[in-house]
């Protein structure tokens, strides 16, 4: 099993380049036009039937990783040296690290990832150069995978790079003048978090000696938690983890570039893209690094209850569907955020662990849920534009009957994301909230509670303006979508409506694990191990 | 207009001359990237130098005809799949980028195993993908100046 692991990353990054190669070969591509230069785009332009084949071999590929994925949820792995150079005292060699949490998040960076690229299978027919979309789209979801499982802090940096500058040609994909520009402010900002990143990978190394994650933390002790050199460490790894999370006050990036962005990029982004690159990295920085302390906490609960309350009312004033979706994400992503710091405050204080493992679950689990019906909220959003040419939610309506599929997996994300039950939504807000008033936290649960009342409000406006009503001008002419971008959809519904039924269970086997290796961290060193 | 045509034949001819002799030294940086500083990297960028030096003297006009775009993204892709198909033939020996070839003496061209092949493997990716971007830079510019005038 331990030999399947590397293949989450190397199977999306070989497709990629197949890909490239397939599409300019000169046998498969287009006779180039009649002379000139304009033809220089035209020549490396496959026909239909190539782009077809060549669509399936990217499905082909994220569909192989996905089942790669599921099938290391339950496998036994232990370390995994990259090249069999290093062992588990020296720690040089480059680690791969599968452990729960990890698992976790393979599985839900590779479903968004199957979802999106069968969406796009109809979606991206609109636009030239499928085969540059369908590549850059696998070296992102590769690269997400690699940042998962990294074990050692700079490859950590160098695959949230990989996946932060093929999201940055993903934005710009449509090449209009707002694309260019959300793409050019997320390049700028986003290079500007990296360049902090890597200061404080810089300064931890310089330290300690070491990059791979379980031995800084070990040797960490020995520095100081807080000599002066671990804490500007800190603030940078935060606040550039913090600039790829989005969250407030860094958050300036993510309502332009999340909505430029086509569809189906739109839902990894805010699905899974800000989630892998930016929460779980914050996450295994400060629990398995750095160690818990009552600062990190601070810093992270503050961040996220900023977010969270700024993200609604932010979103509560949009009227263009996916900025408002956009806004929302950040609000939900503060929701896990907060879940943790108060967890890490947990810990650090010596609280109860069973209580800081239930924030940790309920994060977690939001986390999951969050991938799944905000992707399904932006894959609808999309069919919505494409079929009637418009993203402001006053020029929708009455597209209940004009496009039922749609709008019916659309209603079933409003109302995840609102928390009614027994959707997924419901029960990870409800644990969140309970696991913070255990822990003592009344104002920030009553905060937490506030802020869903507000979510509700929102998705209620969404449903009002979109689906219900007398069809308007736009929507008269909708037709339901193409049949894959309608299977992407029922998809991502059906694992809205059973993760919330399968709560109990999906906790045994999926979040329990993952669980663990945060709360682990207090106490002793989990690099991967989890005995 | 005068610009894309190239500059004066004194230019041209030198650069003729000399951008041979740096994709060598590029090759050979590659080459010798397990016994001395240096590397695949490194020779890849002296390798795009050379086209760069091409593209700067001939002008964006002519030099799209030898350097197409097709062909940069072959070797781009095919640089880093025989990067990656190396890296993964090391299951071979035991464990993804293990060294799957014998290493040899130390100090010899022939040796360090799989090593050379990954060095190559990157300068071909690294020169292409480095040229790619410069030639795409340079078709932006062209467009721009055209529309103004």
């Amino acid at each position: 099993m331990d030999a399947l692991v590397p293949l989450l990353v190397v199977v999306p990054f070989g497709a990629a380049f197949i890909l490239v190669a397939l599409a300019n070969l000169p046998g498969l591509a287009r006779r180039r036009a009649e002379g000139g230069e304009s033809a220089g785009d035209l020549a490396s332009a496959p026909g239909p039937r190539r782009h077809r084949v060549l669509s399936l071999l990217a499905c082909a590929a994220v569909l192989a990783n996905f089942i790669i994925a599921l099938a290391l949820l339950r496998a036994d792995i232990g370390h995994i040296y990259v090249g069999g150079w290093g062992d588990e005292k020296s720690a040089l060699g480059i680690e791969l690290v599968c452990d729960g949490l990890a698992k976790l998040m393979v599985v839900i960076i590779n479903m968004v990832a199957l979802v999106s690229i069968i969406f796009s299978w109809s979606y991206m027919r609109r636009f030239t150069k499928v085969w540059l979309f369908e590549a850059l789209f696998l070296l992102m979801t590769g690269a997400m995978n690699g940042v998962v499982l990294a074990g050692d802090l700079f490859n950590m940096y160098v695959f949230l790079e990989i996946a932060a500058i093929s999201s940055y040609a993903l934005v710009a994909f449509g090449c209009e003048a707002e694309e260019l520009e959300a793409a050019f402010k997320y390049l700028i900002l986003g290079t500007v978090g990296s360049a902090f990143i890597l200061v404080g990978v810089t300064i931890l190394y310089s330290l300690t000696g070491h990059l791979n994650m379980a031995k800084v933390h070990e040797l960490l002790p020995a520095v100081g938690q807080t000599s002066p050199a671990v804490l500007l460490a800190a603030a940078a790894l935060l606040g550039g983890l913090a600039l790829k999370a989005a969250m407030v006050p860094f958050h300036a990036w993510l309502p332009d570039a999340h909505p430029s962005a086509p569809a189906p990029i739109s839902a990894m982004l805010s699905g899974v893209l800000i989630k892998a690159a930016g929460i779980y990295a914050l996450a295994r920085i400060v629990f398995n690094v750095l160690g818990p302390t009552t600062e990190y906490a601070a810093i992270l609960m503050a961040l996220g209850v900023v977010s969270m309350v700024v993200g609604m009312f932010l979103a509560l004033g949009q009227q263009d569907f996916k900025r408002l979706l956009a806004y929302s994400s950040i609000s939900q992503a503060g929701y896990i955020v907060l879940a943790f710091g108060v967890a890490a405050h947990l810990l650090a204080t010596g609280g109860d662990r069973n209580i800081a493992g239930l924030c940790i679950f309920g994060g977690l689990f939001h986390l999951f849920n969050h991938a799944a019906f905000k992707s399904l909220l932006f894959l609808s959003s999309g069919s919505i534009e494409q079929q009637t040419g418009t993203r402001m939610l006053k020029e929708m309506g009455g597209l209940t009957r004009r496009m039922p599929v749609t709008s019916f997996c659309c209603r079933i994300g409003a109302l995840s994301i609102a928390g009614v039950p027994p959707l997924n939504g419901f029960f990870s807000k409800l644990i969140i909230i309970i696991g913070l008033a255990l822990a003592g936290q009344l104002v920030l649960a009553a905060i937490a509670a506030g802020v869903a009342v507000g979510t509700l409000l929102m998705y209620v406006k969404v449903q009002r303006y979109a689906l219900e009503g007398e069809p308007s001008g736009a929507a008269a002419n909708a037709r339901e979508a193409p049949a894959m971008m309608c299977v992407g959809l029922v998809l991502l519904a059906v694992v809205c409506v059973v993760a919330g039924l399968a709560l109990l269970p999906l906790r045994d086997v999926v979040f329990g694990p993952a669980e663990d290796v945060l709360l682990g961290a207090a106490g002793k060193l989990t690099g991967g191990l989890t005995p | 207009m005068k610009q894309h045509h190239g500059m004066t034949s004194i230019v041209k001819n030198t650069a003729r001359l000399v951008s041979g002799f740096i994709a060598v030294f590029g090759l050979y940086v590659a080459l010798t990237g397990h016994l001395a500083p240096g590397g695949g990297f490194a020779g890849g960028v002296i390798l795009a130098a050379s086209g760069v030096l091409i593209v700067l003297a001939f002008g964006r006009r002519f030099s799209a005809k030898v350097i197409t775009d097709r062909a940069v993204h072959i070797a781009d892709a095919a640089g880093a799949g025989v990067f990656l198909l190396v890296a993964l033939l090391g299951f071979l020996a035991g464990a993804f980028f293990a060294n799957f070839i014998p290493t040899g003496e130390p100090h010899h061209l022939k040796s360090g195993g799989a090593i050379p092949i990954s060095n190559l493997a990157i300068f071909v990716k690294v020169g292409a993908g480095l040229l790619g971007a410069f030639m795409a830079l340079s078709a932006f510019r062209l467009t721009s100046k055209e529309s103004k005038t």
